[in-house]
């Protein structure tokens, strides 16, 4: 079960025999909450007085998922869309260019 | 005739003759068929097996076509190797084990839903596992191109066989002509040295190379060799053929696709370590790494726009390359500054372990993948969703694979990355930071694939997929977990075979030209 790493080793039991241990405290604590708690207005979304809407209504599709950091990086993204532009051509000028800067390099790097 | 003495002639020699039976069983009956073909992919992997156990056992194993001794690998009348000789060490059996247990799991789910032409496509899918077998087993370098040309034909056919779009058939068109040109580059390389050794042989031409030292001739051909097995294992940024192929690939081609591709890779260890070796510059492994690093950020990065789910698993698929070259790269770094103790051997470790987990987590969520879209006729992520309300046996598979794929302990994709955070740690730091956050964006990535398609509300009524393709997704799952739990098992086993093969190229030379 065990792997020995650079800097130690990793032992998969070891890890589940912990997390069941943590999950066991976690389920302890929680127990010690009130029970009437659960149900009731109190754990409904408090959208400032709006009815929450429907489920089919705010489920969020796959392309607004990480809006944020894909508008963030908008001109990463930009030059990497152009980069795969699903053309033959570009994809063999990349091949073929990788292997010519391999060649300056390898040799550049032989002869310094 | 001791079947024991012609294994690897026979584990090549078996699917290639099912191969061709295939068209002319189809004739009489597809069930028929369906057996020839499970028969002959299941002898092939026990056969495997066998030659797997002997060379753990016994070491290196040789075998010369058409020798009256298979082992003679040098004729009475001759100085070198002329035959065709097959050289199966730790490496290579590592690799052919993998590429027969997947094809074989890719055959179980296919049997669920081809039936159409399934002659031709029993005959393509036998072929292409002949391709990555015979590169795999092979000690000849012109051998090596003819199947790595059968194995890239088999996979560009295979890839427009099951979808009837345009972008099915340009995809396929893309591989296949990027695929001609990196082998055009191989045999130019070959051509190159043969011209200057008269020799085939990898082990004879990497004796000479260790006694005459690195030509000019030698160099190019390097550069030849790595450029086009880099951009055929899908290292950035010549990996735009991967998301194409992959995702246009029916769920069962696409994961043996990743052994394809592995292949490649092999060849690439196989340049690097044995040929070469030693007389290696260390700008190789440095380019190795870089490669590595940039697979990683581009894959994850284009990853997380993607809407198709195939293609969105794609770019993963070129991230987790990334983390194989980061590993090999860095083994390469350390073998050739002799710190194979300190850290090259715990890298190579994590890279060769990270191979078989690579093809095991993202083949998972490609069959996935595959019966979401065979269930749905669905593959956009904006119009799936609630899948897990109807297929509740696919959603927990997906979630299985999603864990092991964005290294989540104690998956088996957390073992080998671990080994390789740590390892690469040692070169310099900033390789594991960037590393361990590509991992972070994989799972933020494979987060927003589960939430698309499972979470949310019911879209339509579905049914779960066909049993045997549960049941291939099933028995991947359960390799996963098992490894996950033991990974132990396979690093001594197997992985640390295939690394001191890696490590300890002299027996190699050795066994060929005594």
């Amino acid at each position: 079960m065990l792997i020995k790493t650079v800097g130690g080793y990793w032992d998969p039991i070891v890890w589940i025999v912990a997390f069941i241990v943590i999950a066991i405290i976690a389920y302890i604590i929680r127990a010690f909450g009130k029970r009437e708690y659960k149900g009731g207005e109190q754990t409904k979304p408090f959208l400032s007085g709006v009815e929450e809407p429907s489920k089919e209504k705010v489920h969020v599709r796959a392309s607004n998922i990480y809006w944020g950091f894909i508008e963030a990086l908008k001109g990463y993204y930009d030059y990497m869309k152009r980069m795969h532009s699903g053309v033959v051509n570009d994809y063999v000028a990349w091949f073929v260019g990788v292997a010519a800067i391999m060649f300056v390099v390898m040799f550049a790097a032989v002869i310094i | 005739m001791n079947v024991m003495e012609h294994l690897p002639a026979l584990i090549i020699a078996i699917p290639l003759l099912a191969a061709f039976l295939t068209p002319l069983v189809d004739k009489i009956s597809k069930k028929v068929r369906n057996a020839v073909v499970f028969i002959a992919l299941a002898a092939t992997f026990i056969l495997t097996i066998f030659l797997v156990q002997d060379v753990f056992e016994n070491g290196i194993m040789i075998y010369v076509m058409g020798a009256s001794n298979p082992t003679q690998t040098i004729p009475m009348q001759a100085a070198v190797p002329i035959r065709i000789v097959l050289e199966i060490d730790g490496l290579s059996a590592f690799m052919a084990l993998i590429s027969v247990l997947i094809a074989l799991i890719g055959l179980i789910y296919s049997f669920s839903h081809v039936e159409e032409r399934g002659g031709k496509f029993y005959t393509l899918f036998l072929l292409m596992l002949v391709g990555m077998l015979g590169m795999e087993l092979t000690g000849d370098l012109f051998n090596l191109f003819v199947f790595l040309e059968i194995a890239s034909i088999a996979s560009a056919a295979l890839i427009t066989y099951e979808f009837k779009r345009g972008s099915t058939t340009e995809a396929a068109l893309k591989y296949i002509v990027i695929s001609s040109i990196a082998a055009l580059f191989v045999l130019f390389a070959i051509g190159l040295l043969y011209g200057e050794y008269d020799l085939l042989n990898m082990a004879a031409i990497a004796k000479a190379i260790k006694i005459t030292g690195l030509s000019n001739i030698d160099m190019i051909a390097l550069i030849l060799f790595f450029a086009a097995f880099a951009m055929k294992a899908g290292a950035a940024p010549m990996h735009m053929w991967m998301p194409d192929a992959y995702g246009e690939a029916p769920g069962a081609v696409s994961m043996v696709l990743i052994a394809v591709t592995q292949a490649s890779l092999y060849a690439l260890l196989r340049v690097c370590f044995t040929i070469y070796a030693d007389s290696l510059h260390v700008v190789i492994p440095a380019a190795i790494i870089i490669f590595g690093l940039i697979s990683i950020f581009i894959g994850v990065t284009m990853a997380l726009i993607q809407d198709d789910i195939k293609r969105l698993i794609a770019y993963a698929a070129v991230a987790e390359v990334g983390y194989i070259l980061l590993a090999i790269g860095v083994g390469l770094y350390g073998v050739l500054n002799n710190e194979v103790e300190l850290y090259a051997r715990k890298a190579l470790q994590g890279g060769i372990f990270h191979i078989f987990n690579d093809i095991l987590d993202i083949g998972l969520l490609f069959l996935v993948a595959g019966g979401i879209i065979y269930i749905t006729k669905e593959r956009n992520l904006n119009k799936l969703g609630g899948l897990a309300h109807s297929m509740k046996y696919t959603s927990i598979l997906f979630l299985i694979g999603l864990a092991a794929v964005a290294g989540l302990p104690p998956m088996n994709g957390f073992a080998s990355k671990i080994m390789i955070y740590e390892s690469v740690y040692k070169v310099s730091p900033i390789l594991s930071i960037v590393a361990i956050l590509a991992s972070i964006i994989m799972l933020a990535i494979f987060v927003k694939i589960f939430h698309s398609v499972f979470t949310g509300p019911k879209i339509s009524e579905q049914k779960d997929v066909p049993k045997l393709m549960l049941a291939s997704m099933i028995i991947l799952a359960a390799l996963i977990i098992f490894f996950g739990l033991f990974p132990d098992i396979i690093i001594n086993n197997i992985v640390n075979p295939a690394v001191n093969a890696l490590i300890e190229n002299a027996a190699y030379i050795s066994n060929v030209m005594g």
